[in-house]
């Protein structure tokens, strides 16, 4: 159609800003050394072979599962939430969608803070629980809390790509469906929830990735008792300044995030089967 | 019927549960204890704290700044990216996807120190003009990724038939596409805001000297507390964008009123 | 309609900008760069030395102090007074990235108190001067335990399980394992450090958390019994929940200091010491002790506190009590294993 050239002003962004520094982090991740002078590093798999080994390895498993998980909840609690949304009248639902959205622009760490009042032993929760007459609950510093908190960070980002694929679905395939006889259960699973996938699809990729990957959450309302490959990539560069084991440690979350998404692009076979990206 | 007030609660539900914490930050910054362990007492002192720190305003005029701009321009290149990618094919298609996830995978501390060295290697100082550079490498895939489900969902033959009639690409992109696609943009757009906003790591790493935005503020007082004036600054912070939302409503309602008469 | 507010916005926006830009072109009194602490200063001080010297300040801040060393180190930043910890500075000037002071120009130097100079971390303060300082003990609350605790090895207590709260930071609970075994916190000798890794894992279970700053709240609002805190957490913390008791260990324990240096590319040598020079009068260093409420340097300053916090024998103890305290050595080769420590620590396998 023409206007594939309309990308190539951001190919070479990708080329200066994403390329270049993620050919730095191969650099680091295939070399040892002092990493603060980067020059004098020569070759070596010493942290790819450190990381192979079944105390670190089971970090990344820990990481995927608590991952995966919150994926799967945050799908099932956000897309009914996108769906009623996208259905709610024109003038509700842009102020509906945006409500949604202002509490991420309340800082990060101070939700998170606020969590630890609520959810504490004599949190603002349980208080309310204890008047009513019950035992309180442990609602902190374990698996709960953490999943949780990763729900609540990336549930936004699951719902607004449904959302936004929701608003514009033809209804009239809707009501030809309905039409022909098939009630709203089998309309959605057909026809609706199909028609959504690439919606679906960016919100699994938006919230799985980052995921993977974060550890502030477990740290906070984990009470740091549960290492994730967040917190194992993060005080390389920021505590023990070894570059080289956080850059191969990154290349191999990245590996395992690349390929992971691969299986999931199966289910996109949508046209030409492009997918919604990777591989 | 009932099925609609089913889905109503449970929409109320999320949201409450979205809201909670926010709530506890708005009834702490009226508390007089700088702990959240301890109630000790209703006071505004830290409103008045908060417009005698120049830091914090400071903080807060750079983190607009920043997250403004490069949510815009991200935006804006995000969605001629999706669009230039949308229409390519095969390899340069593929690359031009994974490459574009790459700031997605990576864990923030990656992509912060990688910034740091490129730019170092390029003999940039540090500032504002680094910062925004690496926020809107960081957003761009969001957009992308915001864009790219809207176009498959487009009819292209739309798009098409423009271009057979003549139109030149950008008056089909502007025209034709741009409406159909807009709901993605708004929600990249969305998405880049509130990524810049908050981030912490990758500002911390390619801000220079006098640029720093609040979330560098707020994690740095993670050694000794946060002090309640962020709590009060928060606050309005939360109160404007209710208003502005109250404004948006309003406007939406006299509009509806207008295609009714 | 959507046009027409997009151009309004349009335009707010750049006038906002153009207004920032003027004004700051327009600025050109000189301009003095410091890199603190978050929340670590009064911030009337730097109004204060803004209108006395009719200089800018330009004030950054940073979480740890090896954000602070990656900063220094990569570059691209210079600042002029920068407030890094005691190891911290031994590593700095190791590295040859900060610039020896010109204590002639620090006239008020001699207002620090003498038992905090010439620490091993900087021999003659060549290099620093000396901002805050503390300690780090055990925190409890006399109503949730029932005996007074006095030992490391209390945080070992079956007894108190469930009800202990330790650091989330690898070298201070390490120090704390291996001042429970009564090794040096600074030892190079890794089956030590083993030792204590094990001691770390036998203590896992009867750990609630391992926390940063939030322990303050977990403490006052009796979520658990017993931390370990610096000491200027200490004195706020008792301040807000009056049953709780502050005490150093009888093994040994930590003293820190926070200090001013100048960095090596400083652009503005002499305000630096200029600015180093105005913190150290009494006025100022009262004004961010009080605020702060970490422990100053200064006797002439702890003068001019209020009652309440100059009588705090948790903020001010007797120097006998200090004697059986270590400061922390740059670490910077065992960082490695430090790391690997941890990380097994919190294994599951």
């Amino acid at each position: 159609m023409k206007l594939n050239k309309h990308g190539y002003f951001y190919l070479i962004w990708m080329a200066i800003f994403i390329a270049i520094p993620l050919l730095m982090v191969v650099y680091f991740a295939f070399t040892s050394g002092d990493s603060q002078s980067i020059s004098s590093a020569d070759f070596s798999l010493e942290n790819f072979k450190r990381f192979f080994t079944p105390m670190y390895l089971e970090v990344l498993k820990k990481s995927v599962q608590l991952a995966l998980i919150s994926t799967i909840i945050c799908l099932l609690l956000g897309y009914p939430v996108a769906y009623i949304i996208s259905k709610a009248k024109l003038k509700y639902r842009n102020i509906l969608i945006l409500l949604f959205v202002i509490p991420m622009w309340m800082n990060f760490l101070l939700r998170t803070y606020a969590w630890l009042t609520l959810l504490g032993k004599n949190g603002i929760i349980n208080l309310m629980i204890t008047k009513l007459g019950f035992q309180p609950l442990d609602l902190l510093y374990n698996d709960i809390a953490v999943l949780l908190g990763m729900v609540y960070n990336f549930l936004p980002f699951m719902v607004l790509p449904i959302f936004s694929i929701l608003t514009k679905m033809d209804n009239s395939l809707i009501e030809a469906s309905w039409d022909l006889g098939a009630n709203r259960l089998k309309t959605f699973l057909k026809v609706t929830f199909p028609l959504s996938l690439p919606g679906v699809i960016s919100g699994i990729t938006m919230v799985f990735i980052p995921a993977v990957s974060t550890f502030v959450i477990s740290s906070l309302l984990g009470g740091n008792k549960t290492y994730l490959i967040g917190n194992l990539i993060e005080q390389q560069f920021r505590y023990t300044g070894d570059w080289h084991f956080g850059s191969a440690m990154s290349i191999i979350l990245m590996v395992f995030i690349l390929i992971s998404m691969a299986l999931t692009s199966k289910f996109d076979k949508g046209k030409e089967g492009e997918g919604g990206g990777l591989w | 019927m009932v099925k609609k007030q089913l889905s109503r609660i449970y929409a109320a539900l999320i949201f409450v549960f979205l809201y909670a914490p926010i709530v506890v930050l708005i009834i702490f910054s009226f508390n007089n204890s700088k702990s959240r362990g301890n109630w000790d007492g209703f006071t505004i002192k830290w409103y008045i704290q908060l417009f005698k720190n120049k830091e914090i305003l400071r903080s807060l005029y750079y983190t607009l700044i920043i997250a403004i701009t490069s949510s815009l321009i991200s935006t804006i290149m995000g969605t001629f990216a999706a669009i230039g990618i949308y229409d390519m094919k095969g390899f340069t298609k593929k690359f031009a996807l994974n490459l574009n996830y790459l700031p997605v995978l990576n864990p923030d501390i990656v992509t912060a120190v990688s910034f740091m060295v490129l730019f170092k290697m390029a003999k940039l100082e540090l500032g504002i003009i680094t910062i925004i550079l690496a926020h809107i490498t960081f957003c761009t895939p969001y957009v992308v990724l915001s864009v790219l489900p809207k176009l498959k969902q487009m009819n292209k033959h739309l798009a098409e038939a423009a271009l057979d009639l003549g139109a030149t690409p950008f008056y089909a992109i502007r025209k034709v596409i741009i409406p159909q696609i807009m709901p993605g943009i708004v929600t990249g757009a969305l998405l880049a805001f509130t990524l810049s906003i908050d981030d912490f790591v990758i500002s911390f790493f390619t801000a220079g000297k006098g640029v720093s935005n609040l979330s560098i503020m707020i994690y740095s007082m993670a050694r000794r507390g946060i002090n309640p004036v962020i709590n009060a600054l928060s606050t309005l912070m939360f109160l404007t964008l209710m208003v502005l939302l109250l404004i948006i409503y309003k406007r939406s309602e006299k509009e509806e009123e207008k295609v009714i008469e | 309609m959507n046009n027409k507010w997009l151009k309004r916005i349009c335009v707010l926006l750049l006038g906002v900008l153009s207004i920032s830009l003027i004004s700051s072109c327009s600025d050109d009194r000189p301009t003095i760069n410091i890199y603190n602490w978050g929340d670590y200063i009064d911030p009337e001080v730097l109004d204060m030395f803004e209108e006395e010297y009719n200089v800018r300040v330009v004030y950054d801040t940073f979480a740890t102090n090896e954000d602070l060393y990656v900063k220094i180190k990569q570059g691209g930043s210079s600042y002029d007074v920068i407030f890094p910890s005691d190891y911290m500075i031994e590593r700095m000037i190791r590295e040859d990235l900060i610039q020896k002071i010109d204590t002639k120009k620090i006239t008020n130097i001699n207002n620090v108190d003498e038992r905090f100079m010439n620490l091993d971390y900087d021999p003659d303060n060549q290099y620093s001067v000396p901002y805050m300082w503390g300690t780090v003990g055990i925190i409890y609350n006399k109503n949730l335990v029932n005996r007074p605790l006095t030992k490391w090895a209390d945080l070992w207590d079956e007894e108190f399980s469930g009800e202990i709260i330790m650091l989330n930071s690898q070298r201070d609970t390490l120090a704390v394992a291996l001042k429970k075994l009564h090794y040096s916190m600074n030892t190079r000798n890794i089956n030590e450090l083993e030792e204590a890794k094990n001691e770390l894992i036998k203590q896992r279970p009867l750990v609630y958390a391992y926390q940063g700053d939030e322990i303050k709240d977990s403490i006052i609002s009796e979520e658990a019994a017993i931390g370990v805190v610096w000491s200027g957490d200490a004195v706020a913390m008792m301040r807000e929940n009056p049953n709780l008791v502050y005490v150093l260990p009888e093994e040994g324990t930590n003293l820190w200091f926070d200090a001013m240096v100048i960095p090596k590319d400083a652009q503005n040598v002499e305000l630096a010491h200029e600015f180093i020079n105005f913190m150290l009068r009494p006025e100022v260093a009262a004004m961010n002790a009080e605020y702060i409420g970490y422990s100053s340097p200064i006797p002439k300053a702890i003068e001019l506190l209020s009652d309440e916090l100059k009588n705090n024998k948790v903020a001010y103890p007797d120097f006998s009590e200090l004697e059986n305290t270590e400061i922390f050595k740059d670490p910077t080769d065992l960082l490695k294993e430090y790391d690997r420590i941890w990380t097994e620590i919190f294994s599951t396998m």
